[in-house]
């Protein structure tokens, strides 16, 4: 890692400084870990796993639990049909007794997306480490946390000591500048970042987004930003902790209160990083000259503007980059050189843990008020914690939606990773607000654009690709 | 954990780029609460149709893949999701090592806790055995070299700590457990901001 002039730090490097528990010649640094969320995919094996050793959870009291990637979107008071998944989301809760954990169980108030849960209770906050067995552990980096996803191992590691051996990634620091133009995102940003730099482009970094078009974003904007930061390779992304962030906290759950309040903020005012610090990469991309993106192809880093044509492979130089752009393009079914817009879809999904929160759904629902999904088009709107779907409720957006003709769900992970049941059939087209478009990711044959809410609304609409700022009033 | 030996074997070429991890296994398995039994689903929509039978084109259902020890893949080999079911399905199947340009950052971790080494190798090798892919290489950890057809050996990078727990065969969390003093005065010294069970 580059070592900043004068001891100037970026925040990556505050952060781990402050969690290293012991460095050992020869082996990686102890990094100390203050919130470990778990879920019933990546757990089972881990939690079994100390049961051999006849080891104990160090920590309880840093530990949360939900059940959110294999429970169903239909009404609770429905049994889980699927054995498999009953059953591992039973073992979840066993386990959870057995260990003294807390766990927000499918009958919950708190139960949701474990990335939407954390940030909603207060347990995310700035200059934490977290971790989860879970790539998209990113999302709770929109607080100024170091958060990164974790195999099954590791979660086994800090259940038993609460620590990980960890090395040092570089530090790539991602500049946004200008402002979004009407119809564009969060979303957007990310999207066309990894289109930028491709889907290795972050291996070995922690991204640290900054510039003013990011402090312009609301927290539930940066949650979709710092999400997709694995899709670019990356171990993490983060965002300095600003007001935006202390206003959006204050009085959660899990955030001290009062004098102890005042406290943290002052603690968290000397995150950012400092003037002066360098980074071991960098780049800038200019918000203003973005348009609405989606993907053409089978990961996310296959995507172009709205109005752009599909690349062809024939004027790819390396012959596995030909390949491999031409592999998708077979999968996906779509020509080379034509555009996207106008491309039949049979389902839109709206949800999962990039773009579920209130914000995601005011932004369809604003475009669906008052007009009709279009026949034959599937719309699945699932919100991602129970919390937001009884904010949501609240404020008539579910009333919006079914009016619409669309589907009002449970929250879960549903659709994004479709291990619940909610799939495509081989061969349909989404429009996802999800943030993986591999090869039968939404379902065995099934093919993935990824795009904003406001650009999945508007297929929604209209049946086809959309640009969203013909709809948009 | 075993101790990693040295091994000659063939490869089983796959020349795609970015092979994620919903390929590896696809989401619909990892229900299980088990880590045994993924090796059959190892690379399961390509492997098999739509009535569950193997796909013979597919070269892990050719006689040759069968007795293969490593998979030469292409660039960026196992992005996606964290899930440790990849390298437990791979190992199942009978893979020791996986050769590419580059690996994603999880997959290599969870990799290398479960014996299975991911072998980073310039363009140019990368380029050569792709170009005789029946051959046989021969993986050494403990030089850290890769021994080509040829019988040119090329250095390949791993972490020392690692390479160390692979060849002696130890587990990295007897050795976190280790330093459970230095965990305890941590935690005395830094007061948790939150409490989970409050």
């Amino acid at each position: 890692m580059t070592q900043s002039s004068d001891k100037s730090r970026t925040i990556i490097e505050k952060i781990w400084d402050n969690h290293v528990v012991a460095q050992q010649p020869g082996a990686p640094a102890l990094l100390f870990i203050d919130l470990h969320l778990t879920h019933e995919v990546t757990s089972p094996q881990a939690f079994e796993g100390l049961r051999q050793r006849g080891l104990k959870v160090r920590r309880p009291d840093l530990t949360i639990a939900t059940a959110d990637h294999s429970t169903p979107t239909t009404p609770r008071s429905l049994p889980i049909l699927d054995k498999v998944a009953a059953a591992q989301v039973a073992q979840l809760e066993t386990n959870c007794r057995e260990f003294g954990i807390r766990c927000f169980g499918l009958n919950s108030d708190q139960q949701g997306i474990v990335h939407v849960i954390g940030p909603e209770q207060g347990l995310t906050q700035p200059g934490m480490t977290v971790v989860c067995g879970d790539s998209h552990t990113a999302t709770h980096g929109a607080f100024g946390a170091l958060a990164f996803g974790i195999g099954t191992s590791q979660v086994e590691h800090v259940l038993a000591s609460q620590c990980l051996l960890q090395n040092q990634s570089k530090t790539y620091q991602v500049l946004v500048e200008g402002s979004l133009k009407p119809g564009v995102t969060a979303k957007d940003i990310i999207l066309s970042l990894i289109a930028r730099i491709g889907i290795g482009g972050g291996t070995g970094c922690v991204f640290e987004y900054c510039g003013p078009a990011i402090r312009a974003l609301s927290m539930e904007e940066r949650m979709t930003v710092c999400n997709m930061s694995i899709e670019a390779g990356a171990r993490a992304g983060l965002i300095a902790p600003d007001d935006t962030t202390y206003q959006y906290m204050a009085g959660r759950h899990y955030v001290p209160k009062g004098a102890a309040w005042d406290a943290a903020v002052a603690r968290w005012r000397s995150l950012p990083t400092d003037e002066g610090a360098c980074y071991d990469k960098s780049i800038t991309i200019d918000a203003s000259a973005l348009q609405p993106m989606i993907t053409f192809g089978t990961n996310p880093g296959m995507g172009i503007p709205i109005t752009a044509c599909v690349p062809d492979p024939a004027g790819v130089s390396d012959p596995l980059e030909r390949d491999s752009l031409a592999k998708a393009l077979r999968y996906m079914d779509l020509a080379p050189g034509k555009p996207l817009l106008g491309h039949p879809v049979n389902v839109v999904f709206i949800g999962s843990c990039t773009n579920s929160r209130i914000s995601d759904l005011r932004n369809a629902a604003r475009l669906l008020k008052g007009r009709k999904v279009h026949p034959g088009v599937r719309v699945m709107v699932v919100p991602g914690s129970h919390q937001v779907k009884e904010q949501a409720q609240a404020e008539g957006l579910d009333k919006i939606f079914r009016d619409a003709g669309a589907e009002w769900r449970e929250a879960g992970c549903s659709m994004c990773i479709a291990m619940n049941g909610d799939q495509l059939q081989p061969g349909e087209y989404s429009v996802s607000t999800s943030n993986r478009n591999f090869e039968g990711r939404q379902g065995k044959g099934g093919r993935t654009f990824l795009a904003s809410p406001l650009t999945a609304a508007a297929a929604a609409i209209t049946g086809t690709v959309s640009d969203v700022r013909e709809l948009l009033p | 954990m075993t101790k990693f030996t040295a091994f000659e074997s063939r490869m089983v070429p796959m020349p795609i780029d970015n092979i994620d991890t919903d390929q590896i296994i696809p989401a619909r398995f990892l229900k299980t609460i088990s880590k045994d039994g993924l090796g059959d689903q190892l690379f399961y929509d390509w492997r098999y149709d739509a009535a569950g039978q193997p796909k013979p084109d597919f070269i892990l259902n050719t006689s040759a893949a069968k007795s293969a020890k490593i998979l030469l893949a292409g660039d960026n080999f196992g992005c996606g999701s964290s899930r440790e079911h990849a390298p437990w399905a791979l190992t199942q199947y009978g893979f020791r090592a996986v050769i590419s340009t580059s690996f994603a950052d999880i997959f290599r971790q969870n990799s290398l806790k479960n014996s299975l080494l991911p072998i980073v190798v310039p363009r140019d090798v990368h380029a050569e055995l792709f170009a005789n892919p029946d051959a046989t290489v021969k993986v050494d950890l403990a030089t850290q070299t890769l021994t080509l057809p040829g019988g040119r050996a090329v250095e390949f990078p791993v972490d020392s700590f690692a390479k160390h727990c692979l060849l002696e065969g130890i587990d990295e969390l007897g050795f976190i457990l280790q330093q459970t003093p230095a965990i305890a005065a941590f935690e005395a010294a830094h007061p948790a901001p939150i409490n989970t069970r409050a």
